[in-house]
C-alpha cells in the first residue's frame, strides 16, 4: 500500500519539519545552535556550596568512618603481605580445586607464579586486600537491601532507581564525592568499590528470593515453619545458586572498581602500577602489570562461578566427618606445613629476586621497532577511519568533506545531489509501505550532513523525546525530554554530543560486527567454540587493561578510544545474537524448512526477525558496555562528558564533575529504557518470551 | 476396598460458608455475616460486578474421620483455593473452618504453626520439595523445624520411607529422582509428622498416566493402613471415582454437588455434572445394592450375592433371569432384590431426560 500515513507518521514528519526549520534559522537565532551562556543554571556552583557545607559541618563524621575502616584494611593488608607466598598460593589453589577441580587449580597456580616471576606480588596482595574487605561488605549490604526490597514493595520501588543510578554513573564520578568526604587513601577505593559492587547483589537477592516456587514456600509453611525458619531454611537455601551468582558479580564489580580507584593514587596496588607505567609510556611494563589484573580477575571469576555452579551438586553417599570436611582439613594442614617450611627455607617465604624475570624491556623495544617500521600503515588506517567515519559523524559531511580529506570540494551540485538521493530513497521506502524506514532515512541523512555537533539542540531534543514517546509511551517521552533538558540547562550539551558521537560510532560498529560474528557462531559450532573464550576473557578483563594494546600502537587520541570501546562492547552483541538465534523455537524452524525455505530465506525472513528482540537486548548491553568503557577512555584523551568527569576528579571540582557524571548517567538510562521498551514491545507482538 | 460411608459418624474437618474474594476491599461484602448469605449466586454476581474476583463462593462441606473426600473441578473452579483455605495457606475472606470443632480462623499464628506441625500434612502438585535437601532430610524437614533430634527424626523418616517404598534412595537429591519418586518423597514428608488431616492438592496430575494409576493404588494401600481424614483435590473425574468415599464437584468457586460417586452418577444435580458422568463406564461403578428393585420380591430359588458386587459381574445373570438376584449385607441380612428393571431405572436417572412430548 503506497504512502499510507498513520497519525504517528505525521508526528514524525512534523518533527522533521521543525528540525529543518531550526537548521534554517540557526544563522539568524544563534541560541538555536548554541544554548546561551547566560541561561546556564549554575547547578555546579550550588552543588559545590552544598558539598563545602557538608565537609565543613559533617566532615568529622565521614573522617571517623574513614578512620574506622582504615583498620581492617590495614590488618588484611598486613596478613596478606606477611604470609609466605607459598602459603597464599597453596590456599588459593585449594579453593580453586574445591570450586571447580584441578584445571582451575592449575590455572590459579600459573597465575600466582606469573605474579611472582614478574615481580608484582606485593602490589597484587595490596589490591587483593581491598577486594577482600569490600566484597564481604558489599555482599552484606546488598543482601540486606535485597531482603528488604523482597519483603516490601515500597522499599523495592525506592531501591531500584537508586541501583540504576549507582550502576550508570561513571565510575570516576563516584570517586569525587567520596574523595571529598572521606579524604585520600585506600578507604576511598574501598567505599567506592562497595558502592559500585553491592547493586548486583541486591538484584540477584531479589530475583533469587522471588524465584523460589510457591509450592516450596507452601510446603515449608505446611511443615510448620515459623517466619524466621521459613526464611533461613526454605527461601535462602532454595535460592542459593542465584545468591552465589550475585556474589560472583559483586566480586567482579568490586575488583574493577578497586582498580579504577587506584587512579587517585597512594595505594601502591596493581592498578596504580598500570596507570603510572602508561603515563610514563612504559607499555611493556603496563602490559605485564595489566596481565596480572586480568589473571586475577579470571581466577576470582572462575572460582566464584564454580562455587555457584557447585551449589546444586550433592554427593549422594553418606559421609564421615573427615570426608565431609576434607577440603578444610587439607587446607589447614597444607597451609600449616607450608608455613613451617617457609620458616626453614627462606625462598618459600619470600620469592627471591634472582627468580624474577621481566621481559618488559624486550617488549618495549619490539613495539618501538614495529611502530617505527609500520608507521605509514598505522597512520593510513587512522586517517581512513578519521576522515570517512569519525569526522562525518562529528561535524557532518558539510564540514568533513574537503579537498584535504575526501579529495574534492563540496559544491552546490553535490549538496543538491545528496538531498535528492536521500529524499528519493526515503520516498521510495515510503512508497513501498515502509514509512518508518523512510522517516529514519531522512533523519539519518540530516544528522550525517550537519554532524551531531552541528545539529541545533532543540531539534535533537525533540527527535529523542518523540522517539521515546513512540517507543515507551508518554512517561518515557517526558523523561527523555526532562533528562536531555537537564543536560541543556547545565551547559554540558556540546560535550554530551561529543560523547554520544564517539560512543555511537563505536556501538554501531560493535553491534554490526558483533551480530555478524554471532550469526556465524550460531550456525557453526567451531566458530562458536573459538569465539567463546575470547568473549569470556574480554568480559572479565578490567577496563584499564583493554586500553593498553591500543594505546601502544595508536597512541593517545579518539581513534584509540574508539577501538578500545569496540573491543569491549562487541562482546554482548556477539553473545546475544548467538543466543537469540540458537534459542528459537524448533517448531518454527521445522515449519519453515518444510515450506521449503532456502538457507538465506531462513536466516533473513525467519530467524533474524524472530531473534530480533533478543538482539535488541544485546544492543542495549552493547550501549551500556560502550558507555562504561567510554568513561575509562577519558584516560587516553577524548573530549566528551567523560573528560569533564576526569578533569573534575583531578581538579577536585565536585560540582562540574558530578554534573557531567549525571549527564552520562542520563544518557545511559534513556538509551537503556528505550531499547528495553522496544524489545519488550516486539516480544509481546511476537508472543515470544525471552528472559 | 472401600469403607462404607456411614461408618464415619464423627466429623473431623468442616468447612462452613467459606468465601474467598480477591480485590481491593474484599471484606466489605461480608460485614457481620460470617459468610452466611441468603442467595450465594446473587451475592457472587454482586461481588463480581464490583470488580472483585470470587475464588470461592459459599463453600460448605464436612470431612468425616477416616474418609477420603475428593474435590473435583476443572482449572479455575477454585478447588486449589479451597484446600489452601482449609490449611490457611490462603486466608478465607468469610466463613468458618472447623477442625475437631474448633474454628481454625480464630487461631493465632503461633497456634496455627503448632496445628500444622502436628495435625496437618499436605502434598503438592509439583511436589514442593526442598531442592537443597536429600530425600531423608526432605522427609525429616518438618520434624527438624519442630526441633526433633537428628537420630529421632531420621528414625521416623525411615519408617515413612518404608511406607512409600523409597528404601535405598535416602541420600538422593530431588533432581535425581523421577516424578513418581519425587511425589513419594512429598507423600512421605507429609506423613512424617503423623497428621490427622491429610491434604493432597492434585498430587498425581504431573505424572504419566501409568505411573498415576500405580500411585493411586499405592495411595489407597497407604490409606487402608493409616485411616487419615483426607481432602484430595483433582481435575480428573476418573481419578475421583476411583478413590473417593465422597466427592464434591466445584464450578466457578462454588460447590455444585456433594455425594458418593454413585450418587453423582445416578442423580447428577445438573447438566454440568452430567457432562462428567456421561462417559463413565457405569457397569464398573454400579454395585448390586444400587440397582435394587422395590417391586420385586425375594423368593427362595433366587441366587444370592454380597453387597458391593459390581454390576458388571451380575449382567449375565440379570440377562438370564427376569426376577433378579437377592443382595445381602455382611451379616447375611437381605437388602433387597436387584433386577434388570432396577438397573434400567438407575441408568435412566443418570441420563438426560427426553424432551416432554406435547
Amino acid at each position: 500500500m503506497p504512502f499510507k500515513f498513520t497519525r504517528g507518521d505525521l508526528h514524525w514528519l512534523g518533527v522533521i519539519g521543525v528540525t529543518l526549520l531550526c537548521l534554517a534559522l540557526q544563522g539568524e537565532w544563534t541560541w538555536l545552535a548554541k544554548y546561551p551562556k547566560d541561561l546556564i543554571l549554575p547547578i555546579a556552583d550550588w552543588l559545590n556550596a552544598i558539598m563545602d557545607w557538608i565537609v565543613a559541618y559533617l566532615g568529622w563524621f565521614f573522617l571517623g568512618i574513614s578512620w574506622a575502616l582504615e583498620w581492617p584494611i590495614k590488618a588484611v593488608r598486613f596478613v596478606l603481605n606477611a604470609l609466605p607466598w607459598s602459603v597464599t598460593a597453596f590456599l588459593f589453589c585449594t579453593i580453586a580445586w574445591a570450586a571447580s577441580g584441578w584445571k582451575l587449580a592449575a590455572f590459579t597456580l600459573f597465575s600466582i607464579l606469573y605474579m611472582l616471576v614478574i615481580g608484582y606480588w606485593a602490589e597484587s596482595m595490596n589490591t587483593l586486600s581491598l577486594v577482600a574487605i569490600s566484597v564481604p561488605l558489599a555482599i552484606l549490604v546488598g543482601f540486606a537491601f535485597g531482603v528488604w526490597g523482597f519483603f516490601s514493595n515500597r522499599a523495592e520501588r525506592a531501591i531500584m532507581p537508586m541501583l540504576d543510578v549507582l550502576q550508570t554513573v561513571p565510575s570516576f564520578a563516584y570517586l569525587l564525592p567520596i574523595l571529598m568526604l572521606f579524604g585520600f587513601g585506600t578507604v576511598v577505593g574501598l567505599i567506592a568499590s562497595v558502592l559500585y559492587s553491592f547493586p548486583p547483589m541486591v538484584r540477584n537477592t531479589i530475583v533469587g528470593l522471588r524465584g523460589v516456587s510457591p509450592e516450596v514456600i507452601e510446603s515449608g509453611l505446611m511443615s510448620g515453619a515459623k517466619p524466621s525458619q521459613l526464611f533461613w531454611q526454605v527461601r535462602v537455601p532454595s535460592s542459593l545458586r542465584q545468591l552465589l551468582l550475585g556474589v560472583n558479580q559483586a566480586t567482579m564489580a568490586s575488583l574493577s572498581m578497586v582498580i579504577i580507584a587506584s587512579i587517585i593514587g597512594g595505594t601502591a596496588d596493581i592498578g596504580w602500577e598500570v596507570l603510572s607505567t602508561i603515563r610514563k609510556a612504559q607499555f611493556g611494563e603496563s602490559l605485564l602489570a595489566g596481565m596480572v589484573i586480568a589473571l586475577m580477575a579470571m581466577v576470582i571469576d572462575r572460582i566464584t562461578v564454580g562455587l555457584a555452579a557447585r551449589s546444586g551438586d550433592y554427593d549422594p553417599d553418606a559421609k564421615s566427618f573427615a570426608q565431609k570436611y576434607r577440603i578444610w582439613i587439607v587446607a589447614a594442614l597444607g597451609a600449616a606445613l607450608f608455613f613451617v617450611l617457609a620458616q626453614i627455607i627462606g625462598d618459600l617465604n619470600e620469592w627471591p629476586r634472582a627468580w624474577e624475570v621481566s621481559p618488559a624491556k624486550g617488549m618495549n623495544d619490539g613495539l618501538t621497532y614495529m611502530v617505527v617500521n609500520f608507521r605509514d600503515e598505522i597512520e593510513a588506517v587512522k586517517k581512513l577511519a578519521f576522515f570517512f567515519v569519525m569526522l562525518p559523524a562529528k561535524i557532518g559531511l558539510q564540514g568533513a568533506v574537503s579537498p584535504f580529506t575526501w579529495g574534492f570540494e563540496l559544491t552546490l551540485a553535490h549538496k543538491i545531489g545528496y538531498a535528492l538521493v536521500m529524499t528519493g530513497l526515503a520516498g521510495w521506502a515510503g512508497y513501498r509501505g515502509k514509512v518508518n524506514a523512510g522517516i529514519a532515512i531522512l533523519i539519518f541523512a540530516i544528522v550525517i550532513y550537519f554532524g551531531l555537533t552541528g545539529m541545533p539542540w532543540p531539534a535533537l531534543l525533540l527527535i529523542c523525546a518523540v522517539a521515546g514517546w513512540k517507543i515507551g509511551g508518554r512517561a518515557l517521552g517526558l523523561g527523555t525530554a526532562l533528562g536531555l533538558g537537564f543536560i541543556v540547562v547545565t551547559g554540558i550539551w556540546p560535550e554530551a554530543m561529543l560523547s554520544i558521537y564517539l560512543c555511537g560510532i563505536a556501538v554501531l560498529i560493535s553491534f554490526l560486527a558483533g551480530t555478524a560474528i554471532g550469526i556465524w557462531a550460531a550456525h557453526n559450532d567451531t566458530v562458536s567454540a573459538i569465539v567463546r573464550p575470547f568473549n569470556d576473557t574480554l568480559q572479565t578483563m578490567p577496563l584499564f587493561v583493554l586500553l593498553i594494546p591500543f594505546v601502544m600502537v595508536f597512541k593517545i587520541g579518539e581513534f584509540t578510544a574508539l577501538l578500545a570501546i569496540i573491543a569491549y562492547a562487541i562482546v554482548p552483541a556477539i553473545r546475544y545474537a548467538e543466543h537469540g538465534l540458537r534459542s528459537l523455537p524448533a517448531t518454527v524452524i521445522e515449519a519453515a524448512t518444510m515450506i521449503g525455505a532456502t538457507n538465506r530465506q531462513m536466516l533473513w525472513q525467519v530467524k533474524v526477525p524472530l531473534a530480533l528482540p533478543v538482539m535488541m537486548l544485546g544492543l542495549n548491553q552493547t550501549i551500556m558496555y560502550g558507555i562504561a568503557m567510554l568513561v575509562i577512555a577519558a584516560l587516553v584523551g577524548t573530549n566528551g562528558l567523560e573528560q569533564i568527569v576526569y578533569i573534575g576528579l583531578s581538579d577536585g571540582d565536585f560540582g562540574v564533575g558530578i554534573i557531567a557524571g549525571i549527564g552520562m548517567a542520563i544518557i545511559a538510562i534513556i538509551t537503556d529504557r528505550m531499547t528495553h521498551a522496544w524489545s519488550r514491545k516486539r516480544q509481546e507482538e511476537l508472543g515470544l518470551s525471552v528472559e | 476396598m472401600k469403607t462404607p460411608t456411614n461408618d464415619h459418624s464423627d466429623i473431623k474437618l468442616s468447612c462452613r460458608n467459606v468465601w474467598k474474594v480477591y480485590g481491593r476491599q474484599p471484606e466489605q461484602f461480608f460485614e457481620g455475616t460470617q459468610g452466611r448469605v441468603t442467595d450465594a449466586v446473587q451475592h457472587s454476581d454482586a461481588i463480581r460486578d464490583a470488580d472483585h474476583i470470587v475464588a470461592n463462593a459459599d463453600v460448605s462441606f464436612d470431612v468425616h474421620a477416616g474418609e477420603i473426600f475428593v474435590i473435583m473441578g476443572l482449572s479455575g473452579s477454585g478447588k486449589s483455593t479451597i484446600v489452601r483455605c482449609l490449611s490457611r495457606l490462603v486466608e478465607p475472606t468469610a466463613g468458618e473452618i472447623l477442625l475437631d470443632g474448633e474454628d481454625l480462623l480464630k487461631k493465632s499464628d503461633a497456634e496455627l504453626i503448632d496445628i500444622r506441625r502436628h495435625k496437618m500434612g499436605m502434598v503438592f502438585q509439583s511436589f514442593g520439595l526442598m531442592p537443597h535437601l536429600n530425600v531423608i532430610d526432605n522427609i525429616a524437614f518438618p520434624l527438624k523445624l519442630q526441633g526433633v533430634t537428628e537420630t529421632e527424626r531420621y528414625a521416623q523418616a525411615e519408617r515413612v520411607i518404608e511406607l512409600v517404598g523409597l528404601e535405598g534412595r535416602e541420600n538422593n537429591f530431588p533432581k535425581e529422582l523421577s516424578g513418581g519418586q519425587q511425589q513419594r518423597v512429598g507423600i512421605a514428608r507429609s506423613l512424617a509428622v503423623e497428621p490427622d488431616v491429610w491434604f493432597l492438592d492434585e498430587p498425581f496430575s504431573a505424572l504419566d498416566p501409568l505411573i498415576r494409576k500405580q500411585m493411586q493404588d499405592e495411595f489407597l494401600r497407604i490409606q487402608e493402613k493409616l485411616h487419615k481424614s483426607i481432602v484430595f483435590i483433582t481435575h480428573d473425574f476418573q481419578e475421583a471415582l476411583r478413590i473417593a468415599d465422597r466427592m464434591a464437584i466445584m464450578r466457578d468457586g462454588a460447590v455444585v454437588q456433594i455425594g458418593r460417586p454413585i450418587d453423582l452418577i445416578l442423580n447428577p444435580a445438573d447438566g454440568y455434572v452430567r457432562e462428567f458422568t456421561q462417559d463413565v463406564p457405569w457397569e464398573r461403578i454400579l454395585r448390586a445394592e444400587d440397582i435394587l428393585d422395590d417391586t420385586a420380591s425375594e423368593t427362595a430359588e433366587l441366587k444370592r450375592v454380597a453387597r458391593g458386587t459390581l454390576v458388571e459381574t451380575l449382567l449375565p445373570r440379570l440377562a438370564a433371569n427376569n426376577s433378579g438376584v437377592v443382595v445381602e449385607g455382611e451379616d447375611g441380612s437381605v437388602l433387597g432384590v436387584a433386577t434388570a428393571r432396577g438397573l434400567t431405572a438407575a441408568l435412566a436417572a443418570g441420563c438426560i431426560p427426553a424432551p416432554e412430548e406435547a
